[in-house]
């Protein structure tokens, strides 16, 4: 470090004399009302004093971080945070703020280097790629475990819970539109008019039939893989962004059907009192109608409204879990592969004998399953819905989930579900500034991950290891 | 020839909207055969080689496959009746492996077949096996040449339809893939229709050869009369090739 030491030293001196300069009059002198007196002021030298040397301390330390002598800036930073988060008395919290800070801030940026190569490597070489599958499938592991263990959570009230069950919505909805999107890269805007089938589906059977929830369930996925098969066959001739603005037609057709279509629908006034999910025939309720228990009685459990929540709950990660298992099992099929090469260039995919219509109308309709099925859990859930439930935004927000998960990432998906869905709710603090925070961290996702949280594509097969001999 | 040519094209003519860019096109190709066909830029070489494979359809005449006809069949459909094609560009899938390249290449064969192929392809081009889970895209040209080449193998067929293999790549490369092509028609039994802008290697390895000049077939005979003849010779020759 010899001959750059004398010019760093200057240039943080420098640094120091213009926060010097600056803060004698906004840190140095204090005015105070006396009562009687008037203003009269005080000086604050000392806290001046401990600022400047702070900004002196941490200029060096990034210079130095700068020029790759990490362990130098190690140092400073270190001795810098420690004074500022130790026990020694400052004359003011901010000042133990601002050393602390500043401290994290040269120890960052002194490791950052570091880090970026050693995860540039590490995703390079082999050893390195066979960690990151194995992590990422105990990750995925430890995810399924904490989320079947969260609602005994201390913490998991009812608006936790509550907050949850959206959140697997989406996440169920959004590894469906990952098959469409993300595998088969069918740009489908009209998603939510799949998710408005399956819910009223349910809602309809349900309440003019009688249907159990569990009937209907696989009878709503099959209406709504129907209605994708439907809308696909004439439409997905369409490339990119046609296809798009057909979907998006779409949806808006499904939705004011639902709308004027007073007989069926009852319109905008939607179905009420929808009865919810039951368990081997025991209701979720205070008292049960004729012929029927409740899940309190059958248990022998004191009645709570949680216990419908929690149910619930379990339903939405099953269906979302089981919605990725099969993702991920058509990932390694000949047809989940298909979906992979069309994305990747059709005409490619012709001159290799694949029919790119089928195959496309395959991804569209188990797409559209799987909306169905998570909108006819919807409807049980909230036992009323109505065609505002099923607006362009939805599709919107499932869209965005996808291609902030990074297309095609199953992992990238419950990340983004979790952000978007989860932010601004736990951004209500921030009242009318919510959506303004929102939009904020989705644009610094995509200035920093353009291609997605996870951006990365796993190969769906690998070869067994070599076999000797194979010359033939 | 006693039965009927694997390929025949019969007065094709294809037509681009208003433009025509095959005007009645008629060549052959028989069982066992490698052949040729040559020509400049946009004298539509891509064009016939498309139009066989059914995209763009032809306007006119026919394309038989073993004596059926096979002008109307969309392009999936003549792929699965045993003509592979290795397109213009190579167009491997550049974010799958090598490996999953091959495998798209299988779809339409019976998976016991599988490692089979495999073997035979890997043996063919042995770059291919060492590189066997890099990405596609991350392949040099000339082994993505032999990635698309060996992708089409792995659909087992009878006719291999190759759009400018040499396209864009080194001399010493370009004779590698020609080797290639000569072993896959000697050793494999595939007949092989090969649309070349690189005459000398082209006419070297083809049993015969036609010149097509704007959409219409102008010479044809054997690969090495065609290469001694006076007008291909200033033609596509000029500024000597060994």
């Amino acid at each position: 470090m010899g001959p750059r030491l004398p010019s760093m030293l200057k240039d943080a001196g420098l640094t120091a004399f213009v926060a010097a300069a600056l803060g004698i009059f906004i840190v140095g002198f204090r005015t105070y009302d006396v009562s009687g007196k008037g203003l009269t002021f005080d000086y604050q030298f000392t806290d001046l004093a401990i600022a400047v040397a702070t900004i002196f301390v941490g200029r060096l330390g990034l210079l130095l971080a700068a020029e790759g002598l990490r362990w130098p800036a190690l140092v400073l930073g270190a001795v810098l945070g420690g004074i500022g988060a130790g026990p020694l008395a400052l004359p003011s919290d901010f000042l133990h703020w601002f050393m602390a800070l500043g401290g994290l801030l040269i120890i960052g940026r002194a490791l950052w280097p570091w880090a970026r190569q050693r995860m540039s490597t590490a995703q390079h070489s082999r050893r390195g790629l066979l960690l990151g599958r194995a992590g990422a499938k105990w990750f995925g592991w430890i995810l399924i475990a904490g989320a079947v263990a969260l609602p005994f959570a201390p913490f998991a009230d009812q608006k936790t819970m509550d907050l949850s069950v959206l959140i697997l919505t989406y996440i169920m909805l959004g590894w469906g539109l990952n098959i469409v999107v993300g595998l088969a890269g069918l740009l489908d805007l009209g998603y939510v008019a799949f998710y408005a089938v399956g819910a009223y589906t349910y809602a309809l059977l349900s309440t003019e039939l009688g249907l159990g929830f569990w009937i209907i369930l696989p009878l709503a996925g099959m209406m709504a893989a129907s209605f994708g098969i439907l809308l696909g066959f004439p439409v997905l001739r369409l490339r990119g962004d046609y296809l798009a603005i057909v979907t998006l037609g779409f949806g808006e057709i499904i939705r004011l059907v639902l709308i004027n279509w007073v007989d069926l629908t009852h319109g905008p006034d939607g179905i009420r009192s929808i009865p919810g999910p039951t368990l081997f025939g025991a209701v979720f309720a205070e008292t049960a109608p004729a012929g029927h228990q409740t899940f309190s009685e059958m248990m022998g459990l004191p009645f709570s409204a949680n216990q419908r929540l929690i149910f619930l709950y379990y339903i939405i990660l099953v269906l979302a879990l089981a919605t990725n298992l099969f993702t991920q099992r058509l990932r390694r099929l000949p047809v989940g592969r298909a979906w992979e090469a069309l994305r990747e260039d059709e005409t490619a995919c012709r001159a290799l004998g694949i029919n790119p219509t089928s195959t496309k109308l395959t991804a569209f309709a188990i797409g559209a399953m799987f909306a169905g099925i998570a909108g006819s859990f919807f409807a049980a859930k909230q036992r009323f819905i109505s065609p505002e439930s099923f607006v362009f935004i939805e599709s919107a927000i499932i869209l965005a989930i996808v291609v902030l998960g990074g297309m095609g990432s199953q992992i990238g998906v419950v990340l983004a579900s979790v952000l978007l869905i989860g932010l601004p709710e736990w951004f209500r603090e921030l009242g009318s500034y919510r959506m303004l925070a929102f939009g904020l961290a989705m644009v610094l996702i995509m200035v920093f991950r353009p291609r997605g949280l996870i951006s990365h594509r796993e190969p769906s097969l690998r070869l067994h290891p070599v076999r000797p001999g194979g010359d033939g | 020839m006693p039965d009927a040519p694997i390929l025949a094209v019969r007065g094709v003519m294809t037509f681009y909207g208003a433009i025509q860019a095959l005007h009645g096109v008629d060549l052959e190709v028989a069982r066992g055969e490698i052949v040729t066909m040559i020509g400049a830029n946009g004298a539509g070489k891509s064009t016939l080689l498309m139009t066989i494979c059914g995209n763009p359809r032809a306007r006119a005449g026919a394309v038989l496959l073993d004596g059926e006809d096979i002008t109307g069949l969309p392009t999936y459909k003549i792929v699965q009746r045993g003509v592979a094609q290795v397109p213009e560009g190579r167009r491997i899938f550049s974010h799958m492996s090598v490996f999953e390249n091959l495998q798209m290449g299988a779809t339409i064969v019976d998976p016991a077949h599988f490692h089979h192929d495999l073997d035979r392809v890997f043996a063919m081009f042995p770059r291919l096996a060492e590189r066997r889970d890099q990405r596609g895209g991350t392949l040099s040209g000339g082994e993505q040449q032999m990635l698309a080449i060996g992708r089409a193998l792995m659909s087992r067929p009878r006719l291999l339809l190759l759009d400018e293999p040499s396209l864009g790549l080194a001399p010493l490369v370009v004779k590698q893939i020609f080797e290639a092509i000569g072993r896959i028609a000697r050793e494999e039994g595939v007949t092989i229709f090969l649309v070349e802008q690189n005459a000398y290697h082209a006419l070297r390895l083809a049993d015969r050869g036609y010149v097509l000049v704007n959409g219409r077939v102008r010479l044809s005979g054997p690969g090495k009369e065609l290469l001694a003849n006076a007008e291909v010779r200033s033609a596509y020759l000029e500024g000597g090739h060994a």
